[in-house]
């Protein structure tokens, strides 16, 4: 008998990959429906101030214009009345805009008006007849400025153990009094995320109490309980349809004030709407990651082992909303120092809020954390891959107990040899390609390898396929091409026997795509629901099935999609004649992790990226001529796709290090990079090929799969890979990203 | 968008006749940057005249010039084999410019027309003396990053974005126009203008005129050339300066030398005095440097652009090196 081929690491194509390239896969702007209409906002031309008079007259009168709402005349949204207990000042901090809800401008381009008209080409002319006008008031959209009142988050304020809270170990800035030490600054400016497919939803009122939308989003869970909040409705009145987002990077993590516009323009017009931000709008209403200002004082032994480091930092928020994220959690574990000190702080400035970008804080305090390594090495006079051995854990330092996996040496081996390292000289400047400087450099990333819990339901159909579903959603990584996998191998049927359905909020719930958890999570749910079917399968076979007539359950065996008694070859029963008998082969399980291994180990991903770059001797242009990426990522399901995740955060990174750079005019607190022309992101030509090399060790501790997540470490540690070997080939040391041509010449 | 009246003529008459009557009409041939500013609202034509039916795409010579019709479009001129053949340097520079599908609808006279890309110009919101006269310019003051430094007024910074014209400019190219007085001739040169009071007019048409034709003359330079495009990425992006740089060599001697910059000045910026310094020296880097400096001179920076100070001399360097092989 023909055994059938492991799924689980094969490189197999996508599931879904038919779809998406020949336009068959719907996004959430692609839905039609019956007297469907059409929404396009109107942005705010001022950062902060009032609405004085806002003129919508031309805008009601033009052709095709079903409504025109403001916070004059929307509608009252139950989820935005008064909190506070002063009633004029309703917008209480902490909680996202309440879209016209008020006459206050918070950010510039804040949405203030929705037009709704019968086609999106009406709806986007009356837009511009829409005028207001304003009482202004100073705006500060400066993050150097704004630093200066920066604080600790209200999390770590109410909490000292909150990841957000000041750390210590040892001395507190030991670093200050040591021989050999370093003390420097960097920057990461705003950064926007892009995906794609710009946010998109299509909102409909099925019945006054009843809402659908399709809806560009992270989680169909978080999106439901936030709009079922918002209009006061049980959970399950609210359907959340994501069937395929067109990237994210984490700006869909969050509920923002376009889908509250559409929700409402849909009531008031008692029609479908479908609003598609601009490109424009992306830049100002979605998320972005935080401006960054942080400084890393480090010390060490003449033998290269750290004494201490301090690491601060400080990231801008908005003044409604308070954004925090990981940026100093790499620093506090990495690398073996007795004495550490991290301070985290936020800075509220008139712009929107923040949001995740991939590889969130984590990315942008690597840039400074491995930076400053490269520096340290450097003053030291040792090769950075061996000061980073040298201060190699072998245990987590911050929580003082041990991995539960970690192959971060293996990661360097294979990336030193991938990379050719031993070409790499020690003093910059030394290697040259014609008018090219040649340089290497390296860096670490690292994120939590987090498992939360996650429902599936698995259900044998008659024609013997086995849907699985679970309202998680596939921003891009594969999602469903995993999941058919590990399906596969568990049930032991072929890929093609497999139908993995996803992003549907009437699905089986998950958290959101989001983290690096979604294999760790769901993963494991499918396969706890697929052992959970096979269950179901020997009970129904042994309560039934005439060749099963004498057996005990525990006897049935399952495999290549047959049922098999003991060493009996000739009882063999395909799994779909079970369906010939009474009792429903559907299950659906909840999966979570068990036992304290959350308590006794540390569990991370980690990464480790070298860089080849030329850097043009006359004119500083950047080329990334080679990156090797290497991941100890747990068990591999896919080869092609995690590759191919790991591919894209490469990209990103170098996107990150060479040229992304969202910039606001700040006498008018407005941006002026407002399109592709103005705000870069790598093209073919700009990106390499990258080498992928993947540790594949399962990490038994996360889950009996063994992942431990990819998509965070792609891109954590890319940026200063590129920006030490732009180091390591000119002598220049470039602490604020993007490193572009005009900081090197 | 606002509304607007489409018209399609066949006739060039018809077409100048059309625009000269009617000062909020436009001429529209590949859009590439007109559709742009129509959906943004920086320009607002009540009627478009569509010239594409128009016959003027072709590319003959014509005695010891190359005509380059005013539609062919910039991926036909970039691959032509005469133009290949005898202006390199054009070549070169169309291929650097936009994206292959953006060049596949492009045309000559289009890509000579094509606004500024100053932030301040698109965004409505925001001061332009260029689109709106009297309201300031956003950019002196302003993230001014990408801007002028040659030929500015304190009206306006901004700077002229073809990478085509920086070499139709370097290599003495003649514009060919009809209006309604009829037909006359622009040295390439005196084609765009410097912003001085009237930021708002980019070039020297006068109201209804069409390009018809660009001609580039015979000339030796047809080996020894480079066009070097400084961005932030490899491909696709405005140029923060570009320097076309061509050579007549005997030798190791310059006999003749065509130097011209882009990403500097309101138009493209011929560098005459740098060219007359590379006439009769060896091709050298110290030459080069020599006319490198010339070319600076009366160069000067704004906050966020003095990185175009030590780029340009570098920038010029690079591409002398290049079309010299040395």
């Amino acid at each position: 008998m023909k055994t059938l081929d492991k799924q689980i690491g094969a490189p197999m194509n996508r599931v879904d990959g038919h779809q998406k390239v020949t336009g068959a896969a719907k996004y959430s702007a692609e839905y039609e429906l019956p007297g469907m209409s059409y929404g396009v906002l109107v942005g705010s031309t001022i950062a902060k101030g009032r609405i004085a008079h806002i003129d919508t007259k031309a805008a009601v009168g033009a052709p095709g214009v079903l409504a025109v709402i403001t916070h004059l005349n929307s509608p009252q949204v139950p989820g935005f009345k008064p909190t506070g207990k002063d009633p004029s000042q309703p917008q209480t901090v902490g909680g996202p805009l309440k879209i016209f809800h008020d006459d206050k401008v918070r950010f510039n381009d804040q949405p203030i008006a929705l037009v709704v008209a019968d086609t999106f080409e009406r709806a986007r002319y009356a837009a511009r007849l829409v005028m207001a006008h304003y009482t202004q008031e100073t705006h500060q959209t400066n993050m150097a400025a704004g630093a200066k009142d920066a604080f600790l988050p209200t999390s770590a304020q109410k909490n000292p153990k909150s990841p957000m809270a000041d750390y210590q170990r040892g001395q507190a800035d030991a670093y200050k009094t040591a021989a050999l030490k370093i003390e420097q600054e960097y920057v990461i400016p705003t950064e926007m995320h892009h995906p794609m497919e710009m946010q998109a939803i299509t909102a409909h009122w099925e019945a006054p109490d009843r809402l659908t939308i399709y809806d560009k989003t992270q989680g169909t869970i978080g999106t439901r309980r936030d709009f079922a909040k918002e209009w006061n409705l049980p959970e399950a009145n609210v359907q959340v349809i994501a069937t395929f987002v067109g990237g994210a990077f984490g700006n869909a993590l969050h509920s923002w004030p376009h889908e509250s516009a559409a929700i409402i323009g849909a009531k008031v017009v008692g029609r479908p709407v479908k609003l598609m931000l601009t490109r424009e709008q992306m830049f100002t209403q979605v998320g972005y990651r935080p401006y960054t200002w942080q400084k890393v004082g480090m010390s060490a032994t003449a033998d290269g082992k750290i004494t201490a480091i301090t690491h601060e930092s400080i990231g801008q928020t908005s003044t409604y909303e308070e954004f925090t994220e990981s940026t100093l959690a790499q620093t506090r574990m990495m690398y073996q120092s007795p004495n550490l000190t991290t301070r985290y702080r936020i800075a509220a400035l008139d712009v929107g809020t923040p949001i995740w970008m991939r590889g969130p804080g984590e990315a942008t305090g690597a840039f400074a954390l491995e930076s400053a390594m490269d520096e340290m090495a450097y003053l030291l006079k040792l090769d950075p891959l061996e000061f980073r051995l040298r201060n190699y854990t072998d245990q987590d330092p911050e929580k003082n107990r041990p991995w539960s996996t970690k192959f971060l040496k293996e990661c360097y081996r294979a990336g030193a040899e991938r990379i050719g390292w031993t070409k790499r000289k020690l003093e910059p400047g030394a290697l040259r390609d014609g008018d090219w400087l040649v340089g290497y450099g390296m860096g670490v990333g690292t994120f939590g390898a987090h498992r939360g819990a996650a429902h599936v339901s698995a259900q044998l159909l008659p024609n013997g396929t086995v849907v699985l579903q679970c309202a998680t959603t596939d921003i891009g990584p594969g999602t469903g091409t995993a999941m058919t996998q590990i399906a596969a191998d568990t049930l032991g049927l072929p890929p093609e026997k497999i139908r993995f359905e996803l992003g549907n909020s009437g699905f089986p719930q998950s958290g959101s795509q989001g983290g690096s958890s979604t294999v760790n999570t769901v993963g494991q749910a499918v396969q706890d629901a697929c052992m959970a079917l096979k269950d179901k399968l020997r009970e129904l076979a042994a309560a039934g099935a005439p060749a099963f007539a004498s057996a005990k359950k525990e006897d049935v065996a399952l495999a290549n999609g047959y049922l098999t008694l003991g060493s009996n070859a000739a009882t063999r029963v395909p799994y779909a004649d079970l369906l010939k008998q009474p009792g429903a082969a559907l299950v659906n399980v909840e999966s979570k992790p068990t036992g304290n291994d959350g308590q006794l180990y540390s569990m991370y991903s980690f990464s480790v990226h070298f860089a080849e770059v030329r850097v043009h001797a006359l004119t500083g242009e950047v080329r990334v001529s080679k990156l090797v990426s290497c991941a100890d990522a747990g068990t591999i399901i896919n080869q092609k796709t995690a590759a191919n995740q790991m591919k894209g955060g490469a990209v990103g990174g170098i996107g990150m290090a060479l040229m992304e750079h969202a910039i606001i005019d700040d006498r008018y607190g407005r941006y002026v990079t407002k399109d592709f022309a103005d705000y870069h992101v790598p093209v073919h030509a700009d990106a390499p090929a990258v080498e992928v090399y993947f540790v594949n060790q399962p990490d038994l501790h996360v889950n009996a799969l063994g992942t431990k997540g990819i998509g965070e470490i792609a891109t954590i540690g890319v940026a200063p890979a590129i920006a030490n070997a732009i180091f390591n080939a000119t002598g220049k040391r470039v602490r604020e990203l993007p490193i572009t041509p005009d900081k090197l010449v | 968008m606002n509304q607007f009246q489409y018209v399609r003529p066949t006739k060039p008459q018809a077409a100048i006749d059309a625009v000269a009557k009617d000062a909020n009409a436009k001429f529209i041939a590949g859009g590439t940057n007109l559709v742009d500013l129509m959906k943004r609202g920086v320009m607002t034509p009540q009627k478009l005249v569509d010239i594409n039916r128009l016959p003027l795409a072709k590319i003959e010579r014509q005695g010891n010039t190359l005509r380059l019709g005013a539609l062919a479009l910039n991926s036909a001129v970039a691959n032509d084999a005469q133009v290949r053949e005898r202006h390199p340097l054009l070549s070169l520079a169309l291929n650097a410019g936009a994206s292959p599908q953006l060049r596949n609808m492009a045309t000559v006279g289009g890509n000579m027309l094509q606004r500024t890309r100053c932030t301040y110009f698109y965004d409505l919101s925001m001061p332009c003396n260029k689109r709106q006269p009297g309201t300031g310019c956003g950019a002196l003051e302003g993230i001014n990053r990408m801007h002028a430094i040659f030929g500015f007024s304190d009206k306006c910074i901004a700077v002229h974005p073809s990478d085509m014209s920086v070499a139709l400019v370097a290599l003495d190219a003649t514009v060919l126009v009809s209006g309604p007085k009829g037909n006359r001739q622009l040295a390439f040169a005196d084609f765009h203008r410097l912003p001085g009071d009237t930021p708002e007019r980019d070039s020297n048409l006068e109201p209804g005129e069409l390009i018809t034709a660009v001609d580039v003359p015979d000339s030796p330079f047809t080996k020894h050339v480079h066009y070097q495009k400084v961005r932030e990425r490899a491909s696709y992006a405005f140029a923060l300066l570009s320097v076309a740089a061509a050579l007549d060599l005997d030798g190791n001697t310059i006999k003749a030398a065509r130097l011209a910059m882009g990403g500097v000045a309101h138009k493209p910026w011929r560098l005459t005095a740098a060219e007359q310094v590379l006439v009769g020296k060896p091709a050298t880097e110290d030459t080069f440097r020599q006319a490198a400096t010339v070319a600076m001179q009366g160069a000067k920076a704004f906050k966020h652009n003095a990185y175009k100070l030590r780029l340009a001399p570098n920038t010029i360097v690079q591409a002398l090196k290049t079309a010299a092989a040395v």
